[in-house]
């Protein structure tokens, strides 16, 4: 069908701009409008978009079960590791001042660090949510 | 005149919230509570951030252009409930999918009836 | 203003999606509600709030329910039987709330006692403490972290709450009710 046509290219031609815009969003959120929550949707929207136009059984094979639950639960574990490593350094937990001898440099780290955490993690939430209920019913099931 | 045009924001923000909550108590389908209880919720994120802004201030981001700034305070707070809300709505539809499968309905007035029924037989 | 032009377009948006009984005209109508709370946070200077809006309310949510929509297949909602009892109750919130908003502080007044307290803590000293000029993700990411902790738990929370709802039936029958 010519329109599938029009579909694939805009589509490959676009995606890889939208993961550029998801990482552009999370790194200046320090300096403009931005930061981890945004970034971590945009990305997980460049796959659904991937997976609209491609078929969700490629998309699966492109972003596998086991990677997207893995980035569930580690973006929560780079947080709370960012916590106690404050603990551990000296401070009380989540501090950042600690983590490097100039203090506005350990903030630099602690904010550039959770915010990595919850680009992981939303990403990963949204991106499952959008497979479970894409993928239940009407013949679609994952194979586990 | 001036009392109209200074609480309009507020007005409004109770239009969207009642408006969201007789969605939530008068429709019978699950999915239509769903998305009156999404409206509500924006009223609220409304309300929160309308008293904070400033007229001639700008974006809370500070730089040497600009001495007035918007109060940054309520932002963060909606970023988080707005995060939350999308998770509240994505559990609510999950559970909707499910009563679908066990009812064969989403709603309201005959998931009641089957409930009623399996009782009477019961 | 533009302001009030926006609000007033959201207004009459919410009553056709009181009164339509279509749910797939609703879901799209709920998505350019949340493009048009976007702009409207965008004139209220809230730009982080925006995108994040735009982002999570208009794409994420409209995918959601077109999601659930796919599963659940009804298309029309039951039509209303007389809620007499929910109207009565809203006009009186309605009545309750507008009484309790001659209260409250004027739109945009730098006297109000919003404006006090920790804000000019956090305007002044924000980027001085810590480097960074965005003092929205300056307070949460720094002054108010244990929040954002929080809210990503919560957003794991939810993410294993659909894994564990949704999660795909074993040996292939379907638990009915006969």
């Amino acid at each position: 069908m010519r329109t599938e046509v029009v579909l694939r290219v805009i589509g490959k031609l676009l995606i890889p701009f939208m993961l550029l815009f998801a990482l552009y969003v999370q790194f200046h959120g320090d300096f403009g409008p931005g930061g981890g929550f945004q970034a971590g949707v945009i990305t997980a929207a460049a796959v659904i978009f991937y997976g609209l136009i491609f078929g969700l059984p490629q998309a699966r094979r492109l972003v596998p079960d086991w990677v997207v639950e893995t980035m569930v639960a580690l973006g929560v574990a780079i947080y709370l590791g960012v916590g106690f490593a404050g603990l551990a350094l000296g401070g009380n937990f989540l501090d950042y001042f600690v983590l490097h001898a100039d203090p506005v440099e350990g903030q630099h780290r602690g904010i550039f660090w959770i915010e990595i955490g919850v680009l992981v993690t939303v990403a990963g939430v949204m991106l499952k949510i959008f497979y479970m209920f894409a993928g239940r019913g009407r013949g679609n099931e994952p194979d586990q | 005149m001036t009392a109209f045009a200074s609480h309009y924001t507020y007005w409004m923000t109770i239009v969207l919230m009642v408006s969201g909550l007789y969605i939530v108590i008068a429709r019978g389908n699950l999915i239509k509570k769903l998305i009156g209880l999404a409206i509500f919720q924006t009223s609220v994120y409304l309300l929160y951030i309308a008293p904070g802004k400033l007229i001639g201030g700008t974006a809370p981001i500070v730089s040497e252009a600009f001495k007035v700034y918007s109060n940054p305070l309520p932002h963060v707070l909606i970023l988080t409930a707005i995060v939350v809300g999308v998770a509240t709505l994505a559990l609510g539809l999950a559970i909707a999918v499910r009563v679908r499968e066990a009812y064969g309905s989403v709603e309201e007035d005959e998931i009641l009836a089957v409930d009623r029924s399996d009782e009477d037989r019961a | 203003m533009i302001i009030i032009a926006l609000l007033t377009m959201m207004a009459a948006l919410t009553i056709a999606i009181v009164v339509q009984r279509n749910l797939f005209s609703v879901v799209v109508l709920s998505g350019v509600y949340s493009f048009l709370m976007a702009t409207v946070l965008v004139a209220l200077d809230a730009v982080d709030v925006a995108m994040t809006e735009a982002s999570v309310g208009a794409g994420m949510s409209t995918v959601l329910l077109l999601g659930a929509l796919y599963l659940c297949g009804g298309e029309e909602a039951k039509p209303m039987q007389r809620p007499f009892l929910p109207l009565v109750v809203a006009i009186v919130i309605v009545a309750a709330l507008v009484y309790g908003t001659f209260g409250l502080s004027a739109f945009s007044d730098p006297n109000a006692p919003f404006h006090t307290h920790v804000i000019p803590r956090y305007l002044n000293e924000g980027p001085k403490e810590t480097g960074v000029p965005n003092v929205v993700t300056a307070v949460l990411a720094s002054y108010r972290g244990f929040d954002t902790l929080g809210e990503v738990i919560v957003v794991f929370t939810a993410g294993i709450g659909v894994i564990a709802l949704l999660r795909p039936r074993r040996k292939g029958g379907k638990e009915k009710r006969k």
